[in-house]
């Protein structure tokens, strides 16, 4: 019960300080914005193809915006050594981490439904036909890339080169959770529900988020204590 | 004591090594369909084992790190590490004549290879990460943390070719098929090549293991003389 307060404390402070400054949600909904517009660049945007990648598109544009939320999510706490009164505080390393990865999958979520209706918009796609199904995939998936990409800020937090290390870092372990992602939602824009073989998909998704949340929650009081 | 250990490996396994090039190259007939390129084999399945061997031991030595604080093991870890990645870009290597030859084309983006390219990326973030940290027991612990995680994609690269249809080659070892698949002096000869490129890999994991243990003390009295 402690731990569950502690967790949603810490989640409310990020989300507070992140929605009074609006530092990363501005930057990371511009960045998405940016990509979407250069993606129209790179094939035509009114072409039949645009339906069969839409969910490879969608979740390039997720992945990148969301670094940016990520990067800042532990560096935000260095100023005045925040995040050293952070772990002396009688918060566990779990409830802290958690903390953080709700607030900042709630921020990435957020980044996420901006994004939707811009995509449907910009390249004719009617997104809502399975609404159900999406939601499902976007909270898994969020969740996973969220659980990576904080312990991973947690890790590169005191290092000189961190904005270049975390991208280096990041990417390839969120491969299975972006592969399953794309597949899934590139059949579900499709107006297809998930069933048959894409369940594999589903049942990747998931495993990726149980795996990693644990591997994330039982090391990262090793990596914060220093 | 440990010299002679060294240089004992070393040779055993460049004796190993010859002996079977010897019968792969001279012994074995043209395979039916291959022709002599199926040959390669005797090297790719041997290069993944090692590459995979390493990786297990770098996860393993990551946590008894973790675990139990010794610089040892992550000594050990970085060294085990290194050995994977070089072998990892062999095994890609070799996969990707066999490929050019057999299907026309150096890369085909099938599970398997792309696993295997995304643990060669990880790793080498790995590495990179370990650069970029100074602190000695900082840099120990946030790789170890690292290692850990980096080990899931052997996993799914082990798994890849029973998880998804690839069109890289199935299983063809016994251990994995039942039996079977293979001719039982080619799969003693992926086993010899194993062993001889294991016999190998061990005395370069031990020297890379003193060279780290050396360049602690170095950057330790170094940090003294600054200090003074």
């Amino acid at each position: 019960m402690l731990f569950m307060r502690q967790t949603l404390t810490i989640a409310g402070k990020d989300l507070r300080s992140e929605l009074r400054g609006k530092e990363a949600i501005n930057a990371s909904v511009s960045f998405a914005l940016v990509i979407l517009l250069l993606f129209s660049f790179a094939f035509d945007p009114a072409s039949d193809l645009t339906l069969e990648i839409s969910g490879g598109l969608l979740w390039l544009v997720f992945a990148f915006a969301g670094a940016l939320i990520l990067n800042r999510s532990f560096s935000r706490e260095q100023a005045n050594d925040c995040l050293d009164m952070l772990v002396a505080s009688p918060v566990s390393g779990a409830a802290l981490f958690l903390g953080k990865v709700i607030a900042n999958a709630i921020l990435l979520t957020i980044v996420e439904l901006i994004c939707l209706p811009v995509f449907g918009v910009f390249y004719n796609v009617n997104w809502t036909r399975q609404l159900g199904g999406l939601f499902l995939v976007l909270v898994l998936t969020t969740w996973g890339l969220t659980v990576i990409g904080t312990m991973f800020s947690a890790l590169t937090v005191n290092l000189r080169l961190r904005e270049l290390m975390l991208p280096v870092l990041v990417y390839p372990m969120m491969i299975p959770g972006l592969m399953a992602a794309m597949q899934l939602t590139t059949v579900l824009i499709a107006g297809e529900p998930i069933a048959g073989d894409n369940m594999v998909w589903l049942r990747l998704l998931i495993g990726f988020d149980i795996i990693f949340t644990s591997l994330a929650v039982a090391l990262v009081e090793t990596v914060l204590v220093s | 004591m440990r010299e002679k250990l060294l240089y004992g490996l070393a040779l055993a396994g460049g004796l190993l090594l010859v002996r079977n090039l010897y019968v792969i190259l001279l012994g074995f007939e043209n395979e039916a369909s291959q022709g002599a390129i199926y040959r390669i084999i005797f090297f790719h399945v041997p290069c993944w084992f090692i590459c995979f061997s390493a990786y297990a031991l770098a996860g393993g030595s990551s946590i008894l790190y973790l675990w139990k604080r010794k610089t040892i093991f992550d000594d050990l870890a970085v060294s085990a590490v290194e050995v994977g990645v070089v072998f990892t870009a062999i095994g890609l290597l070799t996969g990707s004549i066999w490929g050019r030859i057999i299907w026309g084309i150096w890369w085909t983006w099938g599970p398997r290879l792309t696993w295997a390219f995304i643990c060669l990326l990880i790793y080498l973030g790995y590495l990179m990460l370990r650069r970029a940290i100074e602190d000695p027991t900082e840099r120990a612990k946030n790789s170890a943390v690292l290692c850990i995680f980096a080990f899931t994609s052997v996993v799914i690269t082990y798994k890849a070719i029973d998880w998804w249809r690839t069109q890289h080659p199935g299983a063809v070892l016994s251990f994995r098929t039942g039996g079977g698949n293979i001719e039982p002096a080619w799969e003693y000869m992926l086993l010899f090549n194993f062993l001889a490129l294991a016999l190998l890999s061990a005395p370069i994991v031990m020297i890379r293991m003193r060279q780290e243990k050396t360049q602690r003390e170095i950057d330790g009295l170094r940090r003294r003389t600054h200090e003074l």
